[in-house]
């Protein structure tokens, strides 16, 4: 029998392997690609709340998945221009490195 | 309505030369004479007069404890000296025609003397305490101006200053004095005060230092020891100025105020006493610094202060119609000296060294009769007017008090070394320098009032004339030795100056201290270096280091300096800032969900 507990560790899984991702990386794409995992490591959390969380009338509490659709869209929106900023700062640098990046330093 | 005429005539013009007439220096010239010459004619009616009756406004009512009107007293002392103080401007307005004539400020200069004379004139006129302040402040603000004429030389603009600054710290010891009447009586109005005297003279001692701090004003003004200073620099200005004002009029103004109050002076024997020392010392300071001067006109401003010494002297030893005698008739004979010592240094072109001068009794024949006759006045010579009015004066310190008529004596002494010293050299001898050799006569504009003052410097002192304007002080009879005494000291004086000093053509006689002035400017430099200068260095350290460094620079630097720290957590690399992030929610978590 799956539990809860099982789609969390999971989920937890995922986070940690995309925050690791982000955190120890150096190309841009990579770190794209890492925040996506984290985004879906979250969404994974959700639904799994969902489907263990039963109410009264014997059904999953369907608001949760209906979010979860909202974040796929959103994060669909969020890649995109994600992807076009990264573009130009190619364009710009002619590197996706984010050694490389460093205009904010004091 | 006549006294606002006469006061008002002077403002008018300045006014309208201020204004309107600053081109044109003929007219500006004109309009000031004009009012001077309408104020005398106004002063004379008002003299030939009596019981004029002058409505009186209220100008300022706090109610019963403070009341300033705005009127005028016209007793017997007010009328000669209006008579006088406008007579012996006219004058001098007159002869400031030949002085000044190429002058480039003259609009300046005739504006500034109508001013003068509208101060003047306020002073004598006024009739409580507040307006004689104003007045009195006017008086020092206008002599400001006027010493400070030729702004353009530093000795004139520091002599300016220094006039005014020195005068400004006895005017505080008037106002604080002023105050202090007023705190006792309820009143600033002087027939007012007089009634109302008996609540000042049941305390005694509160009596003796206000009419101390009012004879301050009176130090400050009329130039007695210790504020004596400014005076003989005050000659930096023109001559005509150092005539009126710093001979005739303004400096006597301090014993006019004297006069006034004297009736809350003499209430207080105590200060009677240190005002009678004050001018004797004055006296006899100024006669002996006059005697080692080399400039003709500090000659004869050290003779005015030694002669306004003997005025105050006069004051202190309870006697105000000595002292307005002796001012009476210096007011002529002091004009008449610097009038005359004007055209000198006119013809010599701005000539001042006694020493360059010389022979002069041949070139300026008019000039040097006057002088002499100025001269005469000033050391007493009978018949002239000086002698009654300083016999006056060493008669009553003789029935008075014995210290000060030996030492009035031994000035008198001094007075007429150091004239006939000064006669000696500028106009007999040979002519020590080329200028002096060539110079003539001065036109008839400024030998004109020579002629007239010489002719009142001549008969001013006699009774048949003085008693038209002014009480006579009461000669006693017993008093014979002191005319004797004094004609003595004159023979003496005049024999011994005239024998050191016939034929010479440098000074003889040398000493230091006399020739340095008591080092009394070296002095008040020192006074000033060690209490205001400390106080501004030190305010100036407080200033410097703790407001600046501390208070503002403090704020701005502790505003950098947090910012250099801080900034040193911007990296700049992106993943720091994610790991940083990640351990603050790690740290959140802990302390939102374990504790």
């Amino acid at each position: 029998m799956i539990t809860l507990g099982d789609y969390l560790i999971v989920s937890g899984i995922l986070f940690a392997i995309g925050f690791a991702g982000v955190m120890l990386r150096r190309n841009l794409i990579i770190i794209l690609m890492s925040l996506e995992l984290m985004l879906n490591a979250a969404n994974l959390s959700l639904v799994a709340f969902s489907r263990f969380r039963v109410l009264p009338t014997g059904l999953p509490d369907y608001n949760v998945q209906v979010f979860v659709f909202f974040i796929i869209t959103v994060a669909a929106a969020e890649v995109a221009v994600g992807l076009a900023i990264l573009v130009a700062l190619f364009r710009a640098r002619q590197t996706t490195d984010v050694k490389d990046i460093s205009s904010l330093k004091f | 309505m006549l006294p606002w005429y006469a006061l008002l005539l002077p403002l008018a013009s300045a006014i309208a030369i201020t204004l309107f007439t600053r081109r044109s220096k003929a007219l500006s010239s004109f309009l000031s004479i004009a009012a001077v010459i309408g104020s005398f004619v106004c002063s004379c009616l008002i003299f030939s007069q009596s019981g004029i009756h002058i409505p009186e406004f209220t100008w300022i009512d706090f109610g019963e404890g403070f009341k300033v009107p705005v009127g005028f007293t016209l007793d017997n002392l007010s009328k000669t000296m209006l008579v006088l103080v406008s007579g012996i401007g006219s004058l001098i307005h007159i002869y400031s025609l030949g002085y000044m004539r190429d002058d480039e400020g003259k609009s300046r200069y005739f504006a500034a003397l109508s001013l003068f004379m509208f101060a003047m004139l306020g002073i004598v006129l006024a009739n409580n305490f507040v307006m004689l302040f104003i007045f009195w402040e006017l008086v020092g603000f206008t002599s400001y101006v006027l010493i400070g004429h030729w702004f353009y030389r530093d000795a004139a603009a520091d002599a300016a200053k220094k006039a005014f600054i020195t005068t400004r710290i006895g005017d505080f010891g008037f106002m604080l004095g002023i105050l202090m009447v007023w705190m006792g009586t309820d009143s600033v109005v002087f027939t007012q005060i007089a009634q109302r005297l008996w609540i000042l003279t049941s305390h005694p001692a509160f009596l003796t230092i206000a009419a101390l701090l009012l004879f301050c004003g009176a130090v400050g003004k009329s130039a007695q020891f210790p504020l004596h200073v400014w005076l003989p620099d005050a000659m930096e200005g023109p001559t005509p100025i150092s005539a009126l004002i710093h001979a005739a009029t303004m400096v006597a103004a301090g014993v006019y105020m004297l006069v006034r109050v004297a009736f809350i002076i003499q209430a207080s024997p105590t200060a009677l006493l240190i005002i009678a020392w004050v001018g004797t010392i004055t006296a006899v300071m100024a006669a002996l610094i006059a005697t080692q001067q080399n400039d003709i006109k500090r000659i004869l401003a050290y003779s005015t202060l030694s002669q306004l010494g003997y005025m105050v002297m006069a004051v202190g030893l309870a006697s105000t119609e000595a002292a307005i005698f002796h001012l009476f008739t210096h007011a002529f004979f002091k004009a008449l000296l610097f009038l005359a010592a004007g055209s000198v240094i006119v013809m010599l072109h701005h000539e001042q060294n006694i020493w360059k001068m010389g022979g002069l009794s041949r070139n300026l024949p008019i000039t040097f009769l006057t002088f002499v006759i100025g001269a005469l006045a000033l050391i007493g010579c009978p018949p002239f007017s000086g002698f009654f009015s300083k016999d006056a004066i060493l008669a009553l310190a003789y029935e008075r008090n014995m210290p000060i008529f030996v030492v009035g004596l031994f000035t008198a002494f001094l007075t007429a070394f150091y004239v006939m010293r000064l006669l000696v050299i500028v106009f007999f001898g040979k002519s020590r320098s080329e200028i002096a050799r060539k110079s003539g006569e001065s036109p008839l504009v400024m030998t004109g009032p020579l002629i007239v003052l010489a002719l009142l410097a001549t008969i001013g002192g006699f009774t048949f004339f003085a008693r038209n304007f002014l009480a006579l002080p009461i000669e006693k009879e017993v008093a014979f030795l002191v005319p004797a005494l004094a004609i003595a000291v004159l023979i003496l004086g005049s024999g011994l100056a005239i024998a050191t000093y016939r034929n010479r053509t440098s000074e003889p006689l040398d000493f230091e201290l006399l020739r340095d002035k008591f080092y009394f400017d070296e002095f008040y430099n020192w006074l000033i270096d060690c209490t205001q200068e400390l106080l501004a260095r030190i305010c100036a350290f407080f200033d410097r280091w703790i407001i600046d460094a501390g208070v503002v620079g403090g704020t701005s630097s502790s505003a950098w300096g947090i910012g250099a720290l801080l900034r040193l957590a911007q990296v700049g690399n992106l993943q720091a800032y994610l790991f940083l992030f990640g351990l603050g929610i790690v740290v959140l978590i802990y302390f939102a969900v374990f504790r």
